[in-house]
């Protein structure tokens, strides 16, 4: 196989010969898996979790193909190749989902063996990116940059990718099973919305543990995940996952799949039997075989080494001067860049949400200017964030003005990081079997209907998040406005929730009253703003903190007003 | 008879899959063969299409030809046969939002 | 049914015997752990071996007291989806200390079977008419792995590393 490195610079985990070989050898071994599908010895009931297991589903016009973003890291070499891959087996883009990966949508299963051929050359897969199995872990989409950070989740994010990977043990689990781990004091990584959220800490000695919240998730029974254990210490960290799952696969049902996820095991045995299962087991577990060693960590933490960064005075004056002529700039600067622990370096979040655009979307166009941007602004490495963006963790404030010059000239320039325009939307009913109503529409006419920076810098930090069924891929429960997409008699109709956050105060949205029309949802959305700026006490009270002091009624009544 | 002549009767039944190979939408055409496009779908009364259902579940197996075979009911709009429900229009069309992608593209 | 031993087909020595049918004391059988339950006195001083089947949602736990009258422990898979019975294998091994053969029997699939393998079974009763040559492939297709195996005591010291199965 020609293999190509994908940069040794920033922030990527390197393959060695045994990574390599692993991945090439399940490349292989899917090659043989369709051709067994193909020649009639496999059923189609039979290979549908095989095809799973490697990122493969049946959607509604064609094959989809869901390839792994560890953590949501990649470097420019490998966005490359997703754009290569793109033009050459899809239509010319990509889909980037809120689990950090990206996602074809007019795939071939003849070709798949192929694409995971080309896949490896530059050390990726699409292995455990569906199935009932653990699924690519989520972090920090600013880890290893952001100032507020205490652990570097990439760390122990690598380490449960490689134990996770190929389980023996839990690769036929009730059903799938979803890790996010957060270092930082603010969660960008919406933990307690996962099967396991995992908040990384430091003692006072300085040594890294874990606090493990259970239980969490969205979907049918929306769930905020429990504290199951305030500290967890490094050398147990696999032991005590280990435990979790082993308690979830026996116990967990398999009798109903909406009843399936670990969420409704803790539900139903209640928080503290559940904490005593997986503690006997961790008891009985913990021990010289499970336990993590410091080397290991040390070896895996090498690989994400802070790149060479230059000493910089934290002030810029081409910055200044950027920012002071172009009013664009300043507004993008002000919304999309946040703070760097590295003096005279910024964090860049790259829109993927131009007003009356796709979310997530992004061409191959697109992904090779991005990786160029990324070569040339930060270290080679890159990031998406599962708010369906990319990020450049490491670019020089010097050159952040050209760095949105490129943006802004592909598309990729819009100010909205945070704001109303920067939507979450599932593929739903235009894509996806399994939706019951369409959500990019919507999600277009949103962000067309506030367009206006300005009118977005005003209304503020509002998260706005739609789902195109129940299964709330668009996590429509956290967001602050969400949007549930239903079918009423072939018609599509949509349900919206209030003052849901993904943040550390999780909390699901309260539903708003009865669905409305698309038409209707669109003008629902821009009442509900209006009477946000109208009761605020200022400027800095968001969008939930109004609506946690006035309640829903204000809001409900001018909705429903005519009903 | 045609499609067309068939769906005046009142709400009819066609029948799809995705081809196992690439994944294509199609429809079960006239004589049993899996055609691309509706126009060129064959139309069941609701009580013929069980059975037709079930046949062509049990070749497709066979043959690995086609996966997730079901049926979906077809309404007559202005005179031509079209899905009742939006999911349908969807497949048998393309994405609402990419007007340029699946089958309204070629 | 075909037996599949170290990636081969093999020799069964084993029968099931279903509940009711009297059981045989010349040959080595396995029985239901529901029979066993009923009536396990009528096992005492049985010469030839016994063998114990347990349903997918029998966890090794139930089995664990009485594991010593046991040559056999077969474990059930209802659906090759239902993965409870490499969590049972594993449990039997490691926590009971079981060293007697433990066999998949149910639905299974080849593609599957290293995961058996490295969970702590021994045998799979595949169905009727499988392809013997998929069972041998997939102890030898992927030869490296992220998890220590089961008779590995030391540290964990490195998560990556080669497969000694097959």
């Amino acid at each position: 196989m020609n293999h190509i490195a994908p940069g040794a610079r920033a922030g990527i985990y390197h393959y060695d010969e045994i990574d390599r070989q692993f991945v090439a050898e399940r490349v292989e071994q899917f090659r043989r898996q369709v051709e067994r599908r193909l020649s009639g010895e496999l059923t189609e009931e039979e290979f549908k979790p095989v095809r799973l297991m490697n990122g493969l589903y049946l959607q509604l016009h064609a094959y989809m193909l869901r390839i792994a973003v560890p953590y949501g890291v990649m470097s420019a070499t490998q966005l490359r190749k997703l754009a290569a891959i793109g033009r050459k087996y899809d239509r010319g883009y990509g889909h980037f989902t809120t689990r950090q990966n990206l996602q074809y949508n007019w795939i071939k299963l003849e070709d798949t063996p192929a694409i995971l051929h080309e896949l490896a050359e530059v050390d990726m897969h699409a292995l455990q990116t569906s199935g009932n199995c653990v699924r690519n872990v989520t972090t920090d989409p600013f880890v290893g940059a952001a100032k507020d950070e205490v652990v570097d989740g990439r760390v122990y994010a690598e380490i449960l990718r490689q134990w996770t990977t190929m389980h023996p043990e839990f690769t036929y689990l009730p059903r799938k099973f979803k890790i996010a781990i957060s270092g930082a004091e603010s969660d960008r990584a919406a933990v307690r919305i996962h099967d396991v959220g995992l908040l990384a800490r430091r003692n006072d000695k300085g040594e890294a543990g874990f606090s493990f919240y259970v239980g969490g998730g969205l979907g049918r029974s929306p769930f905020v995940g429990k504290l199951v254990r305030e500290w967890v210490a490094q050398e147990d960290f696999v032991a005590y996952l280990e435990a979790i799952l082993r308690v979830y696969n026996q116990y967990g049902r398999r009798d109903n799949i909406y009843k399936a996820r670990i969420k409704i095991l803790v539900h139903e045995l209640g928080l503290e039997k559940f904490t005593q299962e997986v503690e006997e087991e961790f008891a009985r577990l913990r021990g010289p075989k499970y336990r993590l060693d410091p080397e290991i960590v040390e070896g895996v933490r090498q690989h994400f080494a802070p790149p060479p960064f230059e000493e910089l005075p934290d002030h810029s004056e081409a910055l200044e001067r950027a920012k002071a002529a172009d009013p664009a700039f300043a507004n993008w600067l002000e919304v999309n860049v946040a703070e760097h622990k590295a003096p005279g370096y910024a964090i860049a979040t790259i829109s993927l949400k131009p007003a009356g655009g796709i979310p997530g979307d992004a061409t191959c166009d697109q992904m090779d200017l991005v990786a160029d941007l990324a070569e040339r602004h930060s270290f080679g490495e890159l990031r998406v964030t599962h708010v369906q963006n990319l990020v450049l963790a490491h670019v020089k404030k010097d050159e952040l003005y050209d760095l949105w010059k490129r943006l802004d000239e592909a598309g990729l320039g819009s100010a909205n990081a945070g704001l109303i325009g920067d939507i979450i939307a599932c593929p739903g009913l235009d894509y996806c079997a399994l939706a019951n109503a369409r959500a990019i529409p919507l999600a277009q006419a949103i962000s067309a209907r506030f367009a206006d920076p300005i009118r977005q810098r005003t209304i503020g930090e509002l998260g706005i998040k739609i789902s195109g069924c129940i299964n709330a891929c668009g996590h429509h429960h956290v967001g602050a406005i969400g949007i549930l997409g239903v079918d009423k008699k072939g018609t599509e109709y949509y349900q919206i929730t209030v003052g849901g956050d993904p943040t550390l105060t999780t909390a699901i949205g309260d539903i708003l009253g009865p669905a409305v029309t698309e038409t209707e949802a669109v003008d629902a959305i821009e009442a509900i703003v209006d009477v946000y700026l109208a009761n605020r006490t200022g400027e800095g009270e968001r969008f939930v903190d109004t609506l946690k002091r006035v309640g829903h009624a204000p809001f409900k009544e001018r909705i429903y007003a005519a009903d | 008879m045609s499609a067309k002549d068939r769906s005046k009767e009142g709400s009819m039944k066609a029948i799809t899959a995705n081809r196992l190979r690439d994944g294509e939408v199609v429809f079960l055409g006239e004589g049993g063969r899996w055609v691309e496009s509706f126009a060129e779908a064959a139309l069941f009364q609701r009580a013929e299409a069980d059975g037709v259902l079930a046949e062509a579940k049990a070749k497709a197996e066979r043959e690995q030809s086609g996966v997730d075979i079901y049926a979906f009911e077809v309404v007559e709009q202005n005179g031509i046969p079209v899905p009742a429900t939006m999911r349908e229009r969807i497949r048998t069309a393309g994405p609402t939002v990419r007007l340029d992608l699946g089958k309204q593209a070629a | 049914m075909p037996l599949i031993e170290n990636g081969r087909i093999g020799e069964d020595a084993w029968s099931f015997i279903p509940d009711g049918e009297p059981v045989p004391n010349d040959r080595p059988v396995i029985i239901s752990f529901e029979r066993w339950q009923a009536e396990r006195d009528g096992f005492e001083g049985r010469n030839a071996k016994l063998g114990v089947r347990l349903k997918s949602g029998t966890l090794a736990g139930a089995i664990a007291a009485d594991l010593d009258r046991f040559a056999l422990v077969a474990v059930e898979f209802a659906k090759f989806r239902d993965g409870r019975g490499f969590s049972t294998a594993r449990e039997l091994r490691e926590r009971y200390g079981y060293t007697g053969e433990i066999r998949a029997v149910g639905h299974v699939i080849p593609d599957q079977y290293l995961y058996l393998v490295r969970t702590g079974f021994t045998s799979v009763e595949a169905p009727e008419g499988t392809n013997p040559e998929s069972w041998a492939n997939a102890l030898t297709e992927v030869t490296i792995a992220f998890q220590p195996s089961l008779d590995d005591t030391a540290p964990l010291s490195l998560l990556r590393r080669k497969l000694k199965v097959g």
